[in-house]
Order: C-alpha cells, then sequence, then structure tokens
C-alpha cells in the first residue's frame, strides 16, 4: 500500500514498503520484552493449568503475540481495546498487572475481577480494557459501541475490536460493519486469523478466506497482514488509526498469524500436523524474529539474556502471587450484581 | 413483519344498487377508533379510485385515506374534526353512475358487523361524534383507590396517554443528561414506529435520536458497548418480539458484565418498546417476555400500566446505573390516565402499587393485564367480594413485602398475567407467597394465564388464547370459595 488512501476497499501489505517496516533498535527491544511477557506468562498459565491451579477454559495466546504488541504501539491515551476469550496477551499488552491477571485464571480475590470472571471474563477499566467476553463475536458490536461512544463525545480516540477467523463468520460482526461504516465510527476491526475455528481450518469454514475482504460489501477498506512480524503489524495499524481519527469510518486489519497451543486446554488438536506448527514455530516466530534482527544488529546478548531473566521473574513473582493469593470471601458471591 | 403496513380502505356495497359506504377504516392492528381530521373532497365531487378523499389521525399518525371505487361524493356522513369514530363506522357514500341522493336513503344506515370476539368497543355503535379525547377512559375505579405516595397531596393532575408519558419521560431525561440518547428502528425520522418519539429527534438531533438498520442484535450489542463507554442509551426495540435476535447481548453482555468484572464495569442502559400481546398479529408479534427477563440477575425488569407509572418508571430506569428491560404494551400505548404535574416524576423501581384498596382477596397483575383485573374488581364487588389489586409495575426486583402485606390482609391471591403458565410470572408469585405467607393463606394461590399456546391469529381464539375477566372473577370466587 502505498498512499495510505486504498480506494480499491483491500490492499496487500504483506510486500509493500520494506524500509517503513524498520524499528529502531528501542523499538525492537521493547517488542521484544512485550512479547515474552505475553508467551511466558502464556506457558506459565499453562502449567498451572496443567497442577489444577486454574480451572476451566483457558485460550493461550502462544505464537500469536506480534498482533496486540503491534497495535498496542500505535494506540493513545484513551484508546479503547475489546477481545473475545484469548485475551491474556491483550491484557498484557495494555499493561494490566501480570499479577491480576494470574490471579483472576486462579480464581482469587486480588484478580481483575475479584475472581469472579476467570480467563474469559477480565476488564479494567484503568488500561481501558473492555473484556475479555466469552461468546464468540460478542464483542465486535460491542467494540463498535465503544467506537460510537467516542464520535458521540468527538474525543478523538479509536476503539479497537480483536476477533477471531471463526467469529468473522458470525452475523453480528457484519451487522456492525454496517452500522460502522454507515455512522463512520472510528474503530480498527483486528481479524486475528490463526487457521483454526477451534478445530475448523478456514478453508473448511469460509467461503471467503481473505478476511480483508470481508467489509468489502460495505466500503471497509482491509488489509492482509503479516501477522507474525511485529514491525508489519505496527505499520498497518498506524495506517489503520490514522484512517479511523481523521473521521474516515472502520478499517479492517486480517492479521494472518498462528497459535501454536490448542485451541483451549483441553484440545488435542488432531486436526492439524505436528509439523504444520514446528514449520511455524521455526520459519516464523514473531519473537525470534526480533531477536534475530537484534543480534544480527550486533545487540548486547547480555542485555538480551536481561530481558530474558527480568519477564521470568515477572512471572514467576505473578504466579507465586496467584497461587497465594486467598479465594474470594464467600460474600463476594451476591456482590457486583447490582449497582 | 412490522407494523404499520400500507393503509388499507373499506368499502361496503350492500347490493348493487346501492351507494357505496365508505367506513372509517383501521389503519393499524390496535386501531379502534380514530379522528377524522379533514375531507379532501366534497359532496358532489366526482371520485376515481386512488384518489385521497379524507385524512384519518389514528393514534399513531395521519394517513391519507384513498377511495377504490370510482362515483360521486354522495353525503358526508361524519363531519372533519370528529374525534374517536369507531371502525367501521360508514363517513361517507358514493354513488355509481346512475345513482342520485335520493337513493341515499335506501343505504343501511350500519353495516352489519363481523361477530366480534371482544368487549371492545362495538362498530355498531352510532356513527355519531364520540365523546372527545381527553374524557377518555381514565383507568382505577376511584372509590377504592388507595392514596400514592409518590404524588404529594393536592398535586394538579393531567389527562394523558401512555404514549405521550412515555415520550415525556424520554424528553426530560435527554434535557437532563446529555448521556442520555436513544436508538432504535424508526426512532427518528420516522417518529417512533409507535409514535414514542414523537418531536424528539426535532428537539435532540440526529447526534442523540439515531436510526438503525433492522438489526437487533447489533444494534443492542452497539448500545451495550456505548452504556460500557459510560453512555446511557435507551435502545428502542420495535417490539420485544424482535429483541430475540438480541437477547445474548442483553443477558450475557448487558446483565453479567458487571459481575464478571468484579463491579469495574457496568451498563446503564435501557431496552424498551411494546411486549405481549398485540391485537391480531399472530405468534410471532404477540408475545410476553416478563418471566424471560425476570429470570436473569443484573436486569431490571419494569412493566408499567398507568400513564403516571410509564412516565415515572421509565425516567429512573433512564437514571438506573443497571440495564432495564421496560416492557411496554401496545395495547395501552393510546389509553389516557392521570399524569402528576410535577417538574420531576420519578418513581422507585421495585414498588409495587396498591391500584384499589380490598379486604377480601388479592388480586396481583401488572401491565395491560391489570384491564381484565380491575374489571373484574368491579364485577366482584357486585358480589359482595372486596378485592384488593395490586399493580406489581416491576418484575424485578419484586415487592414481595406489598404482596405478603396484602396477603395477611385478605389470605387469598390471584396472580393475573398475559404470559403462559408454566415458569411464568404467576409461578414465582405463588412460589414466594407459598414460603414467605403460607400461614396466611386460607386457599392455594390462583393462577391465570395466557393459554400454554402460541398467540393465534383468528379472533376468537386470540381472545381464547389471553385472559379473561370471567376467568379472574371465577378463580377469586373459587379462592374464596364461593
Amino acid at each position: 500500500m502505498s498512499s495510505g488512501k486504498p480506494s480499491a476497499a483491500v490492499t496487500k501489505s504483506a510486500s509493500a514498503g520494506v524500509a517503513k517496516l524498520e524499528f529502531t533498535k528501542e523499538q525492537e527491544f521493547t517488542a521484544l520484552r512485550d512479547m515474552l511477557l505475553i508467551r511466558r506468562f502464556e506457558e506459565k498459565a499453562g502449567q498451572l493449568y496443567g497442577m489444577g491451579a486454574i480451572g476451566g477454559f483457558c485460550h493461550l495466546y502462544i505464537g500469536q503475540e506480534a498482533v496486540v504488541t503491534g497495535i498496542q504501539m500505535v494506540l493513545k491515551p484513551g484508546d479503547q481495546i475489546i477481545t473475545g476469550y484469548r485475551d491474556h496477551g491483550h491484557m498484557l499488552a495494555t499493561g494490566m498487572d501480570p499479577k491480576g491477571v494470574m490471579a483472576e485464571l486462579t480464581g482469587r480475590r486480588h484478580g481483575y475481577s475479584k475472581g469472579k470472571g476467570g480467563s474469559m471474563h477480565m476488564f479494567s477499566k484503568e488500561k481501558n480494557f473492555y473484556g475479555g467476553h466469552g461468546i464468540v463475536g460478542a464483542q465486535v458490536p460491542l467494540g463498535t459501541g465503544l467506537a460510537f461512544a467516542n464520535r458521540y463525545r468527538s474525543n478523538g480516540n479509536i476503539s479497537v475490536a480483536y476477533f477471531g477467523d471463526g467469529a468473522a463468520n458470525q452475523g453480528q460482526v457484519y451487522e456492525s460493519f454496517n452500522m460502522a461504516e454507515l455512522w463512520k465510527l472510528p474503530i480498527i476491526y483486528v481479524i486475528e486469523n490463526n487457521r483454526y475455528a477451534m478445530g475448523t481450518s478456514v478453508t473448511r469454514s469460509s467461503a471467503q478466506t481473505d478476511f480483508s475482504k470481508r467489509g468489502i460489501a460495505f466500503n471497509i477498506p482491509g488489509e492482509q497482514v503479516d501477522g507474525m512480524d511485529v514491525r508489519a503489524v505496527k505499520a498497518a495499524a498506524e495506517r489503520a488509526a490514522a484512517w479511523c481519527r481523521e473521521g474516515k469510518g472502520p478499517y479492517i486489519l486480517e492479521m494472518q498469524t498462528y497459535r501454536y497451543r490448542g485451541h483451549s486446554m483441553s484440545d488435542p488438536a488432531k486436526y492439524r500436523t505436528r509439523e504444520e506448527v514446528e514449520k511455524v514455530r521455526h520459519d516464523q516466530d514473531p519473537i525470534e524474529q526480533v531477536r534475530k534482527r537484534l543480534l544480527d544488529a550486533k545487540a548486547d546478548e547480555a542485555e538480551l539474556k536481561k530481558i530474558d531473566a527480568e519477564v521470568r521473574e515477572i512471572v514467576n513473582e505473578a504466579a507465586d502471587f496467584a497461587q497465594h493469593d486467598p479465594e474470594p470471601d464467600a460474600s463476594e458471591l451476591y456482590t457486583d450484581i447490582y449497582r | 413483519m412490522h407494523p404499520n403496513s400500507t393503509p388499507t380502505f373499506t368499502v361496503k356495497r350492500e347490493q348493487q344498487t346501492m351507494p357505496i359506504q365508505v367506513l372509517m377504516p383501521a389503519l393499524s392492528p390496535t386501531m379502534e377508533k380514530g379522528n377524522l381530521a379533514k375531507w379532501l373532497k366534497k359532496e358532489g365531487d366526482t371520485i376515481k379510485s386512488g384518489d385521497v378523499i379524507a385524512e384519518i389521525e389514528t393514534d399513531k399518525a395521519t394517513m391519507e385515506v384513498e377511495a377504490t371505487d370510482e362515483g360521486t361524493l354522495g353525503k358526508i356522513l361524519v363531519p372533519e374534526g370528529t374525534a374517536d369514530v369507531a371502525v367501521n363506522t360508514p363517513i361517507a357514500t358514493i354513488l355509481a353512475d346512475g345513482e342520485s341522493a335520493a337513493d341515499l336513503g335506501k343505504a343501511p344506515a350500519v353495516p352489519a358487523p363481523a361477530p366480534k370476539a371482544d368487549a371492545a368497543p362495538s362498530p355498531a355503535a352510532a356513527p355519531a361524534p364520540a365523546a372527545p379525547k381527553s374524557d377518555a377512559a381514565p383507568a382505577a375505579p376511584a372509590s377504592h383507590a388507595a392514596p400514592d405516595p409518590d404524588i404529594p397531596p393536592g398535586t394538579e393532575m393531567v389527562t394523558m396517554t401512555v404514549r405521550d408519558a412515555l415520550r415525556d419521560a424520554i424528553a426530560e431525561e435527554m434535557r437532563r443528561d446529555d448521556d442520555v440518547f436513544i436508538m432504535g428502528e424508526e426512532v427518528a425520522e420516522y417518529q417512533g414506529a409507535y409514535k414514542i418519539t414523537q418531536g424528539i429527534l426535532q428537539e435532540f438531533s440526529a447526534r442523540r435520536v439515531i436510526d438503525t438498520p433492522i438489526t437487533e442484535h447489533g444494534f443492542a450489542g452497539v448500545g451495550v458497548g456505548a452504556a460500557m463507554a459510560g453512555l446511557k442509551p435507551i435502545v428502542e426495540f420495535m417490539t420485544f418480539n424482535f429483541a430475540m435476535q438480541a437477547i445474548d447481548q442483553i443477558v450475557n453482555s448487558a446483565a453479567k458484565t458487571l459481575y464478571m468484572s468484579g463491579g469495574q464495569m457496568g451498563c446503564s442502559i435501557v431496552f424498551r418498546g411494546p411486549n405481549g400481546s398485540a391485537a391480531r398479529v399472530a405468534a410471532q408479534h404477540s408475545q410476553d417476555y416478563a418471566a424471560w427477563y425476570s429470570q436473569v440477575p443484573g436486569l431490571k425488569v419494569i412493566a408499567p400500566y398507568s400513564a403516571a407509572d410509564a412516565k415515572g418508571l421509565l425516567k429512573a430506569a433512564i437514571r438506573d446505573p443497571n440495564p432495564v428491560i421496560f416492557l411496554e404494551h401496545e395495547i395501552l400505548y393510546g389509553q389516557s390516565f392521570e399524569v402528576p404535574k410535577l417538574d420531576d416524576y420519578v418513581l422507585p423501581i421495585g414498588k409495587a402499587r396498591i391500584a384499589r384498596v380490598g379486604q377480601h382477596v388479592t388480586l396481583i397483575s401488572w401491565s395491560h393485564a391489570m384491564t381484565w383485573t380491575l374489571k373484574a374488581a368491579e364485577e366482584l364487588a357486585k358480589e359482595g367480594i372486596d378485592a384488593e389489586v395490586i399493580d406489581l409495575r416491576t418484575i424485578r426486583p419484586m415487592d414481595t413485602e406489598t404482596l405478603i402485606a396484602s396477603v395477611q390482609k385478605t389470605g387469598r391471591a390471584v396472580v393475573v398475567e398475559e404470559g403462559w403458565q408454566q415458569s411464568g410470572v404467576g409461578s414465582e408469585i405463588a412460589a414466594r407467597l407459598m414460603e414467605h405467607a403460607f400461614d396466611y393463606l386460607d386457599a392455594p394461590v390462583a393462577r391465570v394465564s395466557g393459554k400454554d399456546v402460541p398467540m393465534p391469529y383468528a379472533a376468537n381464539l386470540e381472545k381464547l388464547a389471553l385472559p379473561t375477566v370471567e376467568e379472574v372473577v371465577a378463580a377469586a370466587k373459587a379462592v374464596s370459595y364461593r
């Protein structure tokens, strides 16, 4: 994409403007640290799930870290984020406290929802994170409503609604697209295409597998983005955010990404081969890409190790906190139903 | 699917040689009468099929009446400016070729009405103009009315329709708080499918009065999202039947977010629109959702009967920081009640109202079912049974205290609801009375409810499917062992 004004509704950014993709060393370090935090956090969550400390459904974000990390880099104070149930990465990206997130996963009283929401339902008013929604696709009209509120208040903020390739087939997504374009609402729809809606591959579930084209019927511009390259994500997010802030309405970003783990912790993932997962992990891993670039640029290896250690420390503290924090008081059963 | 289909206009030719009678047309499913606003043709004018001959004002809109027959306008039977002309009243005659005004006498005065099921104003009523609108039917019998603790003594009362009361509530709250806005199908430029939002767009502009596409699931979610961001949306459903498309957003997003966020994020939003039986619109457009929503913690559910309650409770609902389901009733929209003339009339949510004070049996109802219940109380009075009538007004949270206090006095209770019996609101009330007032009950609580069938279309079947005054009377007598 060259002009920033996609006239044909859909453009591809994958090979465009490589020069613009370059990060400063500082940005590379920031991205590395943010993505590592998500990865180590999710690995720990998986571990705690295996130990029985986390119950219910637990959907890990491992492999998709570049998406939320790149998008968060272009957001401004007051911009809102909303997503579905694979939400731990999004929360960490907004700067929510890993202790509060992990304690919610373990159902403890200092979790973000006092232990009443769990993995799929967490919120932070302070960080403008609006959930954390367990019903596939429901966050899309909700996010559109956040954008509606921004336009109503003319506050210059935008909202970002994340959803997956599976949710992209829900009817309410298109109801939202229609209203968002009709009313020129400032919202970026980020479709995280990780190739599988639970166990159903995109090709088995979607008549149109190019999700950037899903807004064509509503005149919403869209781009397919290499969602494994945090630089490409950020560059596309900048275009999308500018479009929204200029009052031109919504924008669709299809992030081509991949989740390494199963749909949830209880998913045996028989619908794809081990080789397929290994190949993506080997060739495209978002974290390794940054690490390699930094090493190629002769970054201080000690500094990389320091980041690793710091992140591990944060995650270990969070896990420790989440296992020792008491469960919510029984009286909390009846609070927060009305205000 | 949606109301207000193209108006149809009826003529009746009794015999081949007779002049054609032009009848007052029914212009909506619930219209029983209308005002003859204007004649656009005068006696002696030639009329072609398709000519607009008159304008009729319904309680929703002014509509043009087109001729479907050709001839000469013979006699105008109902002059313009006449209010409350019953549907099917002859309003004029059209003379075919060769007929003269002298033939007019041959025209039968009144068309034979189809055997009608309802106690509604009979179409056979005289074509003469009815009483002026403002005198129409204030509801509760004054003699047994309880003083309303929410209305200061000496307050001036004005007669107002439920429709106008709702509109005033919306307008007052929008004036008071810029965060309040209204969205829904046809709420803005069309002025409301049921004319609840008449004039709202003109006063508040398109920023705050938003016509949505026909997309209930989507705009309900947009409303909830806007509420999560701190706005106070009023989401109008053209009817609650269409809100079934949106029930996931109402229950899963609106009702549960406060809890799931540990109290951080709630949503102040009103979902409102007509609920329950309409008239002759059959199963998909005629259903009572009170029981459905009342089951959900996190929601408040209000179902007012009178115009005063509609106003005071809608204002309260808009100010409430929680999601509120506000169930209106199409058949009540055009009915008039006394409304206190107060600058800011806000009622408490969750308080029942004693609509009629009595000693012998407690009749519990809400919304349109109050109509049958109040009539039944009058019938019972004639037989020496002094019924107390409680208008529940709010379904959730339920004012169990007022119900128990009444049953402690009467020892008997009948619940009257439009909805289905199984797992209905009446079942819940019966259970609560059993749990909390068992020792005071002299008879099992009786339930009069909508029949266990989808709403039929045929007029007689529709009447059978709904509760009747007779059923309420019979139930009250049964629990009184009379």
